[in-house]
């Protein structure tokens, strides 16, 4: 097996944090708006075999905002309808002229794998529960347009982290650049194995306790299909957990609630709250533009 | 190192010399000559005492010879998956191997439930260069349902049942099987894996699991269906359970209670889960995915004490070959299975005789004695005279490091590919006959 290629994104885990800071400066400078034609005549594929509205459309559109050409490559409509497996799906792409392969994947390791065959980079647009570490990219963005430091920052993760690749990728990030970090939920959605994920992260069952004094609140969609296989009920979910106007008031003053999309009002979190002042969720899909044209301008090595 | 004589004699006989005999099951570990003649042990003694010529002649100075090898778990692939591997490839690496009887799985396409089966295995066409003792299916199909037909597929050379690669998961079914094995006096194989906790599951629920992603099999999955096996066995009298690919700390402690209740419990435990853990996946490398999974440290260290202090009856090999389109895929879609055979002897050496100083008397026994009695399988695991001429003739100290490419089996998914090893066979006889002998 080899090496991934220069540019890849696997995932926030074994990026050092000089490397995620010099991402968000590059992303600093991007401006979707003011078209730079940084990666004029560079292929990039986006290989799409799960559902995807903001990161799909964001990578489009950051890579033609950087001058790239894209196509899309979706599990229905192509060979991999047929049964073509990953690598041999890499290999073709990589022959049809390919410089970078940006995938999401409902399988954990799938771009790993890629990237272990393949000579180009590859950009992980999300892979099972594992990582998703765009998304994290573009939370730190957002935090920052926040706050001055992510340093010495208490942010808090609300909800079934075990099954989010978005939870990952934020712990891992954001403990990187000491931000006390908590995770909130029932045993079923925070299993006490989450802790050891990075050093330093605490867990409470209660929403009071993880939102007190907290500066940054990342709530994560609730999947009813899982809750079904489950032991807790959607009522005792949303009793316990659901953010509300009244449960934002015991953060701090100026917190921000965050949320990867897509939301549901009315469950992890109320229509108020979703709208509200204190909420930045559409920032988030604002800022994966920049973000993400940064991630395509290092991937290609024009990250000038 | 090997002399032809003539070959004036009709009896073929061959003469080991100057090695130093392991034999536990005849308590001996002590430089003694062998004498094999006509497919039997028909001496052994003292240095330079043996008269009388030999057609050949083996210099085993500095050597050691030991009982032929037995592996309680190999998946040959055949009937159905020559392409993973075949009766006579499987053999082949088995010969370099040391083992000089390699016990088969029946899951194959199609699943060995019947004695026309068992006996296809056991045909000289499918060009087997060690004993194979085929291991038939429990329950037709492997299905979990209705038993198979026990005395018929002894008859036709079975050694044992078991429905491996799955679970008999049914409390009534697995009853019947012990109830029916202790009437024709054969173990009971067990896959102990309760499936209805590790559907979708790819590695072992742990740390590592939660960091990568993956569904993920818990111990209890394991430990809970010993648990009941060993509780079935002790209630039926003259059952035989024997725990396959045993993995957790858990499990272990269900087999010790049954040996302590003199229940006829015995258990295998394959190199990989004596030698790595489930940290070792790294990055979703699918030479690391086998089921069982690799267990925690933990887990490991319960193995290594119960190797060493004889709870553990046999290591077995699991030995799973697999071709590279079924690795080279997502962690979540690639086969189970690691190949294992030309690696056991070397892992067991290094890693339990080097560094756990465990004596090599004991893991002789547990590649000889050990096995032979799990399966009742007269007359091999010992050199005692009149056994089968068996032996494996090893270096204990001879350094060396596996290539995968140039492994004799089909396949090369093994986690060891490059690992720097001390221990190596030497040479492997079979009936008398070498059959394998290091270049």
């Amino acid at each position: 097996m080899n090496i991934p290629a220069r540019g890849s994104l696997l995932g926030i885990e074994r990026l050092e944090a000089k490397e995620i800071l010099g991402l968000l400066k590059l992303a600093r400078r991007m401006n979707p708006q003011k078209a730079r034609p940084l990666l004029r005549g560079k292929r990039i594929v986006l290989l799409f075999y799960e559902a995807s509205t903001r990161t799909r459309s964001s990578f489009e559109f950051a890579a033609k905002s950087l001058g790239a050409m894209t196509t899309l490559v979706q599990s229905s409509g192509s060979s991999i309808e047929k049964g073509e497996s990953l690598l041999d799906t890499g290999y073709t792409l990589r022959a049809v002229g390919a410089d970078c392969i940006v995938i999401r994947h409902p399988s954990a390791g799938a771009p790993h794998l890629m990237a272990q065959h393949l000579d180009i980079p590859i950009i992980n647009a999300g892979d099972g529960m594992h990582e998703h570490p765009s998304q994290a990219l573009l939370d730190a963005f957002t935090i920052l347009k926040h706050k001055k430091t992510l340093k010495g920052l208490q942010a808090t993760i609300i909800g079934d982290i075990f099954h989010s690749r978005v939870a990952r990728s934020a712990c891992h990030l954001l403990t990187k650049f000491g931000v006390k970090l908590t995770l909130c939920g029932p045993p079923e959605f925070v299993p006490e194995v989450a802790a050891t994920l990075v050093p330093g992260l605490r867990i409470t069952r209660h929403i009071e306790d993880a939102l007190r004094g907290t500066d940054v609140i990342m709530l994560l969609r609730v999947q009813k299909e899982r809750l079904a296989g489950q032991k807790i009920r959607l009522q005792d979910y949303i009793a316990r957990y659901q953010m509300t106007t009244a449960r934002l008031k015991l953060a701090k003053r100026d917190a921000i609630v965050m949320h990867p999309g897509p939301i549901i009002r009315g469950l992890e979190l109320t229509a108020e709250v979703a709208d509200g002042p204190q909420s930045v969720i559409v920032d988030e899909v604002h800022n994966g533009v920049p973000t993400r044209m940064a991630i395509l301008a290092r991937a290609l090595g024009k990250a000038k | 190192m090997l002399t032809a004589k003539s070959q004036k004699r009709d009896s073929a006989s061959l003469l080991i010399k100057g090695g130093h005999v392991i034999d536990p099951a005849a308590k001996i570990n002590a430089a003694m000559d062998i004498l094999l003649r006509d497919g039997r042990v028909t001496e052994v003694a003292l240095p330079n005492k043996i008269r009388g010529g030999a057609d050949q002649k083996f210099d085993a100075r500095g050597l050691i010879v030991a009982p032929g090898f037995i592996d309680l778990h190999v998946h040959l692939r055949e009937p159905g998956q020559s392409y993973k591997e075949t009766i006579a490839s499987g053999t082949a690496a088995a010969s370099a191997s040391g083992f000089t009887s390699v016990c088969t799985m029946p899951n194959t396409q199609p699943v060995v439930d019947t004695a026309e089966w068992v006996a296809w295995l056991r045909n000289p066409e499918r060009g087997a260069v060690v004993n194979v003792f085929p291991i038939a299916a429990a329950t037709r199909g492997s299905r979990g349902g209705t038993l198979t037909d026990f005395a018929a597929l002894q008859r036709a050379g079975a050694v044992a049942v078991t429905d491996d690669g799955k679970p008999i998961l049914d409390d009534d079914v697995m009853r019947m099987a012990l109830r029916l094995g202790a009437e024709v006096n054969f173990p009971v194989v067990q896959h102990a894996e309760d499936t209805r906790l590790t559907e979708n599951c790819s590695m072992h629920a742990g740390p590592t699991s939660f960091r990568l992603g993956l569904r993920a099999m818990p111990a209890a999955a394991e430990a809970a269906i010993v648990d009941r096996d060993v509780t079935l066995a002790q209630q039926i009298r003259e059952s035989r359970l024997h725990v396959a690919h045993l993995s957790t700390a858990d499990a272990l402690k269900s087999v010790r209670r049954g040996k302590r209740a003199k229940a006829r419990v015995t258990c295998e435990v394959a190199p990989h889960h004596f030698t790595l853990i489930d940290e070792n996946v790294g990055e979703y490398d699918t030479n690391f995915k086998m089921n069982p999974p690799l267990r925690s440290a933990a887990d490991r260290e319960a193995i290594l004490v119960a190797l060493a202090d004889g709870t553990v009856d046999a290591i077995a090999t699991d030995h799973a070959p697999h071709a590279a389109h079924e690795k080279q895929v997502e962690f979540e879609r690639a086969s189970f299975g690691i190949t294992g055979l030309e690696t056991a002897l070397a892992l067991a050496i290094t890693r339990l005789h080097r560094e756990q100083k465990i004596p090599l008397t004991r893991i002789v026994e547990l590649f000889t004695a050990g096995p032979a009695r799990v399966f009742d399988l007269p007359g091999r695991g010992s050199l005692v005279r009149g056994s089968h001429a068996d032996v494996t003739i090893f270096d204990p100290k001879k350094r060396w490091t596996f290539e995968a490419a140039k492994s004799h089996s089909l396949s090369h998914n093994t986690p060891f590919d490059g690992w720097q090893f001390t221990g190596r066979v030497v040479a492997t006889i079979v009936g008398g006959k070498i059959v394998y002998r290091i270049e």
